[in-house]
């Protein structure tokens, strides 16, 4: 077939499959979803509208779920808390296929090459990896720290190399798991500290850092020289005073590096700790109204966005990155859970859960741009995660 | 609102009501407020114990699980928290006998 003969036949095909979808052709750059955590449905959102566009049920107990997605864009997958992993196509808004892979999970990443979707459990403490395409079972690795004794897993993210980095609540430690042969993983064990409750991974995929509950510091890994091991930083940032009560453990996964530095919820502490990104020492700290759950950056890095543990999740606080200084306290509605940006930064989306509402904020000057209803929303995931290492 | 008490004993007033709550009944919650109750076991307990209260971070809370438990050692651990674990103390948002209805119904099988 001579090339021009072989543009006609692909132009025809491509029009013939539009066709066939009845629906124009479209991308997903603009797309994504919020969980409604108390029935198991997720809605598909536009950032473009603003506004859903389908709602797809039967996933299961979505508390505590959160998501992850195909290097096209496409699909989504979904990890429930009670072990369940849900493909979802974007485009044809409809569940493609759902396995129940653990008792009781926590979350989960997707490599490098796109091939493989890895989940994090609680019960059985480990993690599975499982072929992207079909969620078949690929490799599980079990997170056993002591003969017989097996540690939930928090924090894993997926870092370059077809790897993953995560770390073990009951067993005080980093891992990284080579999934570069995805049937024969291999695994490399670092000391990280007491109880490590979340991970993130910087950007670039360079650094991975564990916030300890345990005790007062972070552990920190260069991935890029694991051979020097794991380190501490942010040692001892109580200062031996005793912190408030925790009533919801910080999430570490919207990682906030902004301006150069790091921006990391404190425990017990109604505090957000900024860190140097280059040497890992402790610059500043800003006084929020309660003790930070997310610390997120927009994608620009000039402002952070913070939200708050019960009883203080009515707040939403915005940091300017320049000044150090809060510049914005807001009360979008009852119980947030969440906040995601748009791709570019314009809009910060926001769930609160207990108004079962999601709400749209204008970054620059603050005004609600909108709103959509949603059923005790908790996580809103872009698609612009498709392409971030550490997710 | 709630007695504050340590982790370790329990004193004075406190004392006094899980007396009177062992031979007596405890003063039920009225319905609004065992709404709020639910609504709050659910939703923030279940940040750590899971929203189907089937464990997360936190151990399982159904009554399988619970049944072995001496109910006095339950309800001390949700007001005063439990040392050396990412369990707080709740005695801020809620009063002896509101964690006392809470541990019943959550060892008969926790409302929807």
């Amino acid at each position: 077939m001579s090339s021009a003969a072989r543009l006609v036949w692909l132009v025809a095909a491509t029009l013939l499959l539009a066709a066939c979808a009845g629906a124009p052709l479209r991308g997903t750059g603009d797309l994504g979803l919020v969980i409604e955590r108390a029935s198991g449905h997720v809605t598909l959102v536009s950032t473009t509208s603003r506004s859903a566009y389908a709602r797809i049920g039967g996933l299961g107990d979505l508390s505590h779920a959160s998501v992850v997605y195909s290097r096209d864009a496409r699909y989504a997958y979904v990890f429930g808390r009670d072990g369940g992993l849900s493909k979802i196509d974007l485009l044809e808004a409809r569940l493609v296929k759902r396995v129940i892979q653990s008792g009781n999970a926590i979350g989960g990443s997707i490599s490098q090459d796109g091939r493989i979707v890895v989940a994090q459990n609680y019960t059985p403490g480990g993690i599975k990896a499982f072929d992207a395409e079909t969620l078949e079972l690929l490799a599980e690795v079990p997170a056993e720290y002591a003969p017989g004794q097996f540690s939930k897993v928090v924090g894993l993210a997926d870092v370059p190399g077809n790897k993953f980095a995560y770390a073990l609540f009951d067993g005080g430690e980093i891992r990284v798991t080579d999934f570069s042969d995805p049937k024969h993983p291999t695994t490399q064990r670092y000391p990280a500290g007491r109880q490590p409750y979340d991970g993130l991974v910087t950007p670039d995929g360079r650094h991975y850092l564990a916030g300890l509950f345990g005790e007062d510091g972070v552990a920190l890994l260069d991935l890029w020289q694991p051979e020097k091991g794991s380190r501490r930083i942010l040692d001892k940032y109580g200062k031996g005073e005793e912190k408030l009560p925790v009533f919801k453990m910080p999430h570490l996964r919207g990682w906030s590096l902004a301006a150069g530095r790091a921006w990391l919820p404190a425990i017990g502490r109604n505090e957000v700790l900024v860190v140097d990104a280059s040497t890992w020492k402790e610059t500043a700290r800003v006084a929020v109204k309660g003790q930070p759950v997310f610390v997120m950056a927009s994608p620009d890095g000039r402002q952070v966005w913070v939200n708050f543990a019960f009883p203080d999740n009515g707040w939403v606080q915005v940091i300017d990155t320049l000044s150090g200084q809060v510049v914005q306290t807001l009360q979008p509605g009852k119980a947030v859970l969440h906040m995601e940006f748009t791709p570019r930064g314009e809009a910060v989306w926001i769930s609160a859960r207990d108004d079962n509402r999601v709400l749209i904020y204008d970054t620059r000057n603050f005004r609600e741009l909108g709103s959509l209803p949603a059923e005790a929303p908790s996580g809103i995931f872009f698609t612009s995660r498709a392409a971030r290492i550490g997710f | 609102m709630g007695w504050s008490m340590s982790n370790s004993g329990i004193a004075g007033p406190a004392a006094a009501v899980l007396l009177a709550g062992a031979t007596l009944a405890a003063a039920e919650p009225s319905p609004m407020r065992q709404k709020e109750l639910i609504h709050m076991v659910r939703q923030d307990c279940g940040s750590c114990h899971g929203m189907t209260l089937r464990g997360g971070l936190g151990p399982a809370l159904l009554p399988a699980t619970l049944a072995d438990k001496p109910v006095d050692g339950l309800v001390a651990t949700i007001i005063g928290g439990r040392a050396g674990t990412a369990m707080p103390p709740w005695h801020r948002f809620l009063a002896e006998d509101e964690a006392r209805w809470i541990v019943a119904r959550l060892m008969e099988g926790f409302p929807q």
